[in-house]
């Protein structure tokens, strides 16, 4: 027996100083991990069955489906139709297969958790980033190699076979990178929910927040592909490039709410399991009201401002990107393919008239409550959408109307149009207005953001949430509300007298 | 830290939200002694070990393991500790060489110690026929025990063992204490959470019993035993009936029991009131046979402290 002597047989080494010996070793370690998954993976008959079949039987399916149909619509003139289908069946041939990835990092996180074989490595000397690196990759290569030979094999069918289709090479592209920011961003989702639960009937159960968007997804990238006006440009199809930068936006966020919430004390203590509604309100409400029953004074002083001041981050977040995105706005309409025809340009006695008629109808009480439902209501989807939406989608919302803004002035440079008449038209109610927009997408922001973040000492993310969520309505309630109210107040009683000056003038 | 002291945490705390599952320990393991750590259910003692091997950020408190900090040297602290957790999570689909593997490889072993290693040890347990079989289809013992092999792979200076030999038959159990022994000879430093007390009475040099989070005894079996006990129990055995020798001994000791020919008293100071009571039966012509002290169950001693709501106690 020589296992144990005075003298330790092995001694633990020392991670290595230098910055790219250390991101070596990380990748040893994570490597390390990854391949034991994917070994494991491939021995389990219920993640390769399927694997096999979509690899497989898949692309023939749909090969045979896009001759039929190249086939069908030919008889009656349609082949554009076709044509369109047959790149569409190539994302769906890679989206299939990508989609059980899903389940296999699903049951990389949560279900090692279940059988409690977690422990054992978590007691380990690999950090929490090699965990999630090699865990991250374990779940991603085994779909995305299937999702690959899928479209490989659809692929050389199509080349090679009987249609000889002769694909853009940079839709191919396009394709093979929108397949590979799928995987990675269902992954790096996938990856914080197991985290924050403890059984695998709960991870399924959320998982329905990942597939269900990338779904839509694909209906939209489905719909993109057959309509966009640029799909047979050489240089890929725009709007898929912007679906594509998005999708790897949401990745890092992804891998940053991962990377923050992966951790050993996370791992084993959490669970989103209980619905716990009455500690949910209370938490709410006692952030929300504060203090012991404040006046309304003392509540504005107290909660208000404060929750104001954590906006500063989310503000400048916003006015950098509503300024990129109203010269972004003006710089689209300067190029041909988005100015406005020739037949729609007005010119400026029209546009006087067109004024004019408006101001006919009157300014009436009841524009003030439907220029007010109309804000809120448009603050309020970009509330929801950014709070599943990591505060994304209620900073893109806040940005297209200021996009259009930018373009519309372009209109006007173009055509020779007073600019003075635009910046009447916008600027007395916007002085009141966008103040409570910003601050409304600030909120939300945060909001939508507070889970990628660490949470305070001693508090979980829900609780952070919640707290985000309780200013978010003490912004909403006293000061965005009001401030639409005034704002809308000006739009139809002030602004129209602006407009009318200037059109006067002119 | 002290030399010579390989464990050593210090008002060690951890909070979940408002409850407290550990609650300022404070102990010291020296280098090749066991502490088995003994306490009821949910009492805290996984807890505490996790802690000890960086799993769980201690929310106050410090602790040191092999001369690393828990809190600032994670990575260290893991790299020196094998741990046996409560519930052993063997991968079922794996061989047991290619787990073994795995977990050489993340501990850096090179390729021919890991396979000498792993060799050694799973024949040192038993194992040896069954290193190329799945994990699955091991019996809940061999895989207890695999899961050992796994936490003395890398030949940790210090193991936490939580419950190792809790699914063991006998003949299994005994060859891993033996193996904890020998480990210890070598120096090698355990801390053993059991619910088996003869086991913990026949490994531990000390025990510390946990109670809702905190230490309520520290000690070996014999300062417990004493202080939650009380004073050492002797039994007598004479040739002869003791007829009136009983009232006799009364006077220098606490008598608790006789018979016939025997008597049992508790004595504050053995080695000194001892002597006189022999020389004094000697001097009436009684025959000695034995004199010996009646040692009391270590169950006897945790059900005391347990069930005893001793605040704290530490010899």
């Amino acid at each position: 027996m020589t296992v144990s002597t005075t003298e330790r047989q092995v001694v633990f080494p020392d991670r290595p100083a230098g910055r790219w010996q250390q991101i070596r070793w990380t990748w040893e370690n994570a490597l390390i991990v990854t391949r034991r998954e994917v070994t494991d993976s491939l021995r389990d008959w219920r993640i390769m069955t399927p694997i096999f079949i979509m690899t497989l039987v898949f692309p023939a399916l749909s090969q045979f489906g896009a001759n039929l149909m190249l086939n069908f619509v030919t008889q009656y003139g349609a082949e554009l139709v076709g044509e369109r289908t047959i790149p569409f069946l190539l994302m769906i041939v890679g989206f299939f297969p990508v989609s059980l990835s899903l389940v296999i990092a699903l049951e990389t996180f949560v279900g090692e958790k279940e059988r409690r074989s977690l422990e054992p490595l978590l007691s380990t000397p690999l950090t929490n980033l090699e965990l999630y690196i090699g865990k991250t990759l374990a779940a991603m290569i085994p779909p995305l190699l299937a999702s690959y030979a899928g479209m490989a094999i659809y692929l050389t069918s199509l080349l090679f076979g009987e249609l000889a289709w002769r694909p853009q090479l940079m839709l191919i592209i396009q394709i093979i990178l929108l397949t590979t920011a799928q995987a990675l961003i269902m992954i790096t989702g996938a990856v914080v929910v197991s985290s924050q639960t403890t059984s695998t009937r709960a991870a399924n159960l959320l998982s329905s927040f990942i597939i269900v968007p990338m779904s839509l997804l694909v209906i939209l990238e489905s719909i993109v592909m057959f309509s966009a006006p640029d799909a047979d440009s050489p240089n890929g199809i725009l709007a898929l490039w912007a679906i594509l930068v998005g999708l790897l936006i949401g990745t890092a966020l992804f891998i940053r709410i991962g990377t923050r919430i992966f951790n050993r004390e996370e791992l084993l203590a959490s669970s989103l399991d209980v619905l716990n509604l009455r500690w949910i309100g209370g938490t709410f409400w006692r952030h929300f009201r504060g203090a012991e029953k404040p006046g309304p004074v003392a509540w504005y002083r107290t909660e208000v401002l404060p929750a104001v001041r954590q906006l500063g981050k989310p503000v400048i977040v916003i006015l950098i990107a509503t300024l990129a995105a109203g010269l972004l706005g003006w710089a689209a309409g300067t190029y041909s393919a988005f100015r406005l025809p020739p037949d729609m340009a007005m010119s400026s006695e029209e546009l006087s008239s067109n004024f004019n008629n408006l101001f006919e109808l009157g300014a009436h009480p009841g524009s003030v409550l439907l220029a007010v439902w109309q804000n809120s209501r448009v603050l309020l989807a970009g509330t929801i959408m950014g709070a599943v939406s990591f505060g994304v989608m209620a900073v893109v919302l806040e940005i297209l109307p200021f996009g259009i803004l930018g373009w519309v002035l372009s209109q006007f440079a173009a055509l020779g149009l007073d600019p003075a008449l635009f910046f009447a038209a916008v600027i007395p109610h916007s002085l009141v207005e966008i103040p409570a927009i910003f601050l409304a997408t600030a909120a939300s922001l945060r909001l939508g953001a507070v889970i990628t973040r660490q949470p305070e000492e001693g508090r979980t993310v829900g609780e952070m949430w919640l707290i985000a969520a309780a200013d978010l309505a003490k912004i909403g309630l006293g000061l965005v509300l009001p401030l639409l109210v005034i704002a809308a107040l000006i739009e139809v009683f002030i602004t129209p007298a602006v407009v009318r000056m200037v059109l006067g003038a002119s | 830290m002290e030399p010579g002291v390989m464990i050593e945490a210090h008002e060690l705390t951890k909070m979940f939200g408002t409850f407290c599952a550990v609650d300022r320990v404070s102990l010291q393991v020296a280098a090749g002694t066991v502490l088995a750590m003994l306490g009821p259910n949910g009492a805290g003692k996984t807890t505490t070990v996790r802690m000890m091997t960086s799993i769980l950020r201690p929310t106050s408190g410090r602790a040191r393991i092999a001369g690393y900090d828990v809190t600032t040297n994670p990575v260290e602290v893991r790299g020196h500790v094998g741990v046996l957790t409560e519930q052993h999570g063997l991968y079922e689909r794996m061989k047991a060489l290619e787990y073994l593997d795995f977990f050489g490889r993340v501990y850096r072993l090179d390729q021919r110690m890991l396979r000498r290693r792993a060799a050694d040890l799973m024949e040192r347990f038993g194992l040896s026929d069954a290193l190329d079989r799945r994990l699955g289809e091991y019996s809940k013992g061999m895989k207890q025990k695999l899961a050992l092999v796994r936490a003395m792979l890398h030949d940790p200076p210090v193991l936490l063992l939580d419950e190792p030999t809790s699914a063991m038959d006998p003949q299994s159990a005994k060859l891993v204490r033996d193996a904890i022994l020998e480990l210890r000879h070598d120096h090698r430093t355990f801390i053993v959470t059991t619910h088996n007390l003869t086991e913990a009475q026949i490994l531990a040099d000390r025990i510390a019993i946990i109670r809702q989070g905190r230490i309520v005894a520290l000690g070996t079996f014999e300062e417990l035993s004493r202080t939650f006990v009380g004073v050492p129990l002797m039994e007598l055995r004479v040739r002869a009936p003791l007829n009136g020798l009983t009232a006799q001994l009364s006077s220098m000791v606490q008598v608790t029991e006789t018979g016939e020919n025997w008597v049992r008293y508790r004595v504050e100071e053995p080695e000194l009131t001892n002597p006189q009571i022999v020389r004094h039966l000697t001097a009436q012509g009684v025959d000695v046979v034995t004199l010996s002290p009646l040692q009391e169950s270590l169950e006897t001693v945790y059900l005391r402290i347990v069930e005893g709501g001793d605040e704290e106690a530490r010899p």
